[in-house]
């Protein structure tokens, strides 16, 4: 069982211990479980995950006790080289999360990759609600789906995979299109941030964007917004503090898929 | 009524530090429409930097993490896109907020010093701030902000080199801050700043790593107030110029009392941890206290010096 550590205010790394690994890919996707929970997470939340001697990194909240991640630099490959029983330092629940469906409210999750990790939680405890959760599960190809049958246990999921190895060939924003919006209460995003903005289109075109809330990543510095690292233009709000999760407005002539800055500072263009 | 530090005038005197939500423009306008009377940007220097490897900021709390929060240690290391790239940040700040905007640099010498401070000329800030005291970068801040001879070069080039007013951010990991303080006066300065964090580490006592990507940082936050007030007393009574007080300031409470120790306005960095409201909060505080006690402003600044 995992000790629950809601004593600990977030700021403070706590010392967590892996007790389960799980491959969900055989592509570097992978769940690492914990011997401590963060029982008062809230799906969206995320926290930073400090691999000793080497760099500390945001993930999401997969778990109460866990995160999925994919390597994609050094610290997800150091991460990726720890075993059962090594520990690392959890900060954690950190940001604001998804606002959760009402009993009865129709929700519709859009998640593309490693976006997965945030929204899985948010499924599940959308449908313990009692709302009636649909899915738009993409990935790369079939070899990169994740969580497609935990969130197949939470509604109806529908597939699609860029090389169409597995479910419709194409984007998430393909399916997207075709589907009636106006009964829908609310849409959650998490992923690429360009497949992201293609959706934010498809909602501004279907009138939609009013229901929508975006999970946003950014390089994170402090993580608990008094840096400012990670600030996005124009209105100024923080990822790690404001966000990860936003309103669709917040982001709307922001600098959304258009740039980000650097662990300097400098903006980089999409 | 307009409130001037130092050459600055404020829209009230609580002031953004220098290295808090300062990255961007838009983040410091904002800080702006939430209360701040001015901001200082994020220290800019004369190359990009991409900082220290994280952690690099955790709380500080009692009973091994799990009690309350008594500070903050960090080691961001300077990071910051250099100035040509920054100016941007600053016009944006310029535009669309309405409160001074101050400029803190670093460099390595006063050539390098007088290339940020021209470069950073264009985009009109409203002075500058001289970080001559980050504890936790190597060659720079406090390295050369603990030599006076240093402080007053560098103040002198500087203050030659541009027409607005030139703050210097003090250290308080010195024998003796007074004589930083007199050799930034001697320099030309028009302001001292004080302080800047205090050097610090954390050990986690699970692996016996230092918690820090840079192992050690400098600490703020309310643990370092009394070490705050000491300094600006010790620059008020030493100085003919201007202090500003900043280190640990998280409620009026701690305002008023960094007023009396000599402060003419206060900065807050760390405080903004608890909240975005921070300085609109304190500010009302701090006036709500001066009407209930009968005291102007200008009569709380340094009184604790006249109380013997
Ligand atoms: C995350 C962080 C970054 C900082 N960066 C800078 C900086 O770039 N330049 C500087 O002069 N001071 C910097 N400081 C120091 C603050 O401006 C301030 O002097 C110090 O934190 C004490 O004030 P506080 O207790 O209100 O935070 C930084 C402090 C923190 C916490």
């Amino acid at each position: 069982m995992a000790e629950n550590c809601q004593c600990f205010s977030g700021g403070f790394p706590m010392n967590a211990k892996i007790i389960e690994i799980i491959d969900e890919t055989n592509t570097g996707k992978r769940t690492l479980l914990f011997d401590r929970e963060f029982e008062n997470m809230n799906p969206g939340n995320f926290c930073m995950v400090w691999i000793r001697g080497v760099d500390e990194i945001p993930l999401g909240c997969a778990y109460k006790n866990g995160v999925t991640f994919q390597t994609v630099g050094p610290a997800t490959n150091a991460l990726f080289d720890l075993k059962v029983g090594d520990s690392v330092g959890l900060r954690g629940p950190l940001g604001n999360p998804f606002t959760l469906p009402e009993k009865g409210e129709k929700v519709l999750i859009i998640s593309g990759g490693i976006g997965a990790a945030p929204l899985a939680p948010l499924a599940e405890k959308s449908k313990e609600i009692g709302a009636d959760v649909t899915i738009i599960l993409g990935a790369r190809s079939e070899a990169d789906l994740i969580f497609e049958q935990r969130f197949g246990k939470t509604g109806e999921v529908l597939l699609t995979t860029d090389d169409g190895t597995k479910g419709r060939k194409g984007f998430v924003t393909d399916i997207l299109a075709e589907l009636d919006l106006t009964k829908i209460d609310k849409i959650y995003v998490c992923g690429p941030e360009m497949m992201m903005k293609f959706v934010m289109k498809i909602l501004i075109e279907k009138d939609a964007l009013e229901k929508a809330e975006f999970s946003m990543e950014r390089y994170f510095k402090c993580g608990i917004g008094v840096c400012g690292a990670c600030c996005i233009d124009t209105l100024g709000v923080r990822v790690c503090k404001d966000g990860p999760v936003f309103k669709a407005e917040t982001l709307i002539d922001s600098e959304f898929g258009k740039y980000h800055r650097d662990a300097s500072g400098k903006r980089i263009s999409y | 009524m307009v409130y001037i530090a130092a050459g600055v005038p404020l829209k009230n005197p609580t002031i953004l530090a220098a290295g808090i939500l300062g990255t961007t423009g838009a983040s410091m306008t904002r800080v702006i429409q939430n209360g701040a009377g001015a901001v200082v940007t994020k220290s800019i220097g004369p190359v990009p930097v991409y900082g220290h490897a994280n952690p690099s900021m955790i709380t500080l709390n009692a009973d091994g993490g799990k009690g309350q929060t008594f500070g903050y240690l960090n080691a961001m290391g300077l990071p910051n896109p250099s100035y040509g790239e920054f100016t941007q940040e600053i016009e944006f700040a310029k535009k669309n907020g309405d409160a001074p905007v101050i400029a803190s640099i670093f460099g390595g010498d006063s050539k390098d010093f007088v290339a940020v401070a021209e470069g950073l000329m264009p985009s009109k800030p409203d002075a500058f701030e001289l970080n001559l005291s980050c504890p936790h970068a190597k060659g720079y801040g406090a390295d050369i902000g603990s030599q006076p001879c240093h402080v007053e070069e560098i103040t002198a080039a500087v203050k030659n080199a541009v027409d607005v007013p030139v703050w210097v951010k003090l250290t308080p990991n010195v024998a003796n801050i007074k004589d930083i303080g007199l050799a930034a006066q001697a320099g030309g300065a028009d302001a001292v700043v004080a302080i800047n964090t205090v050097r610090g580490m954390v050990i986690d006592i699970h692996s016996g790593w230092p918690v820090l990507g840079n192992r050690a940082g400098g600490m703020s936050g309310p643990a370092v107030k009394p070490v705050a007030v000491k300094c600006v007393y010790d620059l008020y009574e030493a100085l003919e110029i201007p202090v500003i007080g900043v280190g640990g300031i998280s409620c009026y409470e701690d305002m008023i009392e960094m007023m009396m120790a000599g402060a003419s306005a206060v900065q807050i960095g760390s405080a903004v941890y608890e909240s975005d409201r921070i300085f609109e909060n304190i500010w009302a505080g701090a006036q709500q206290f001066m009407k209930e006690n009968g005291y102007a402003f200008d009569e709380l600044i340094g009184m604790a010096h006249r109380r013997k």
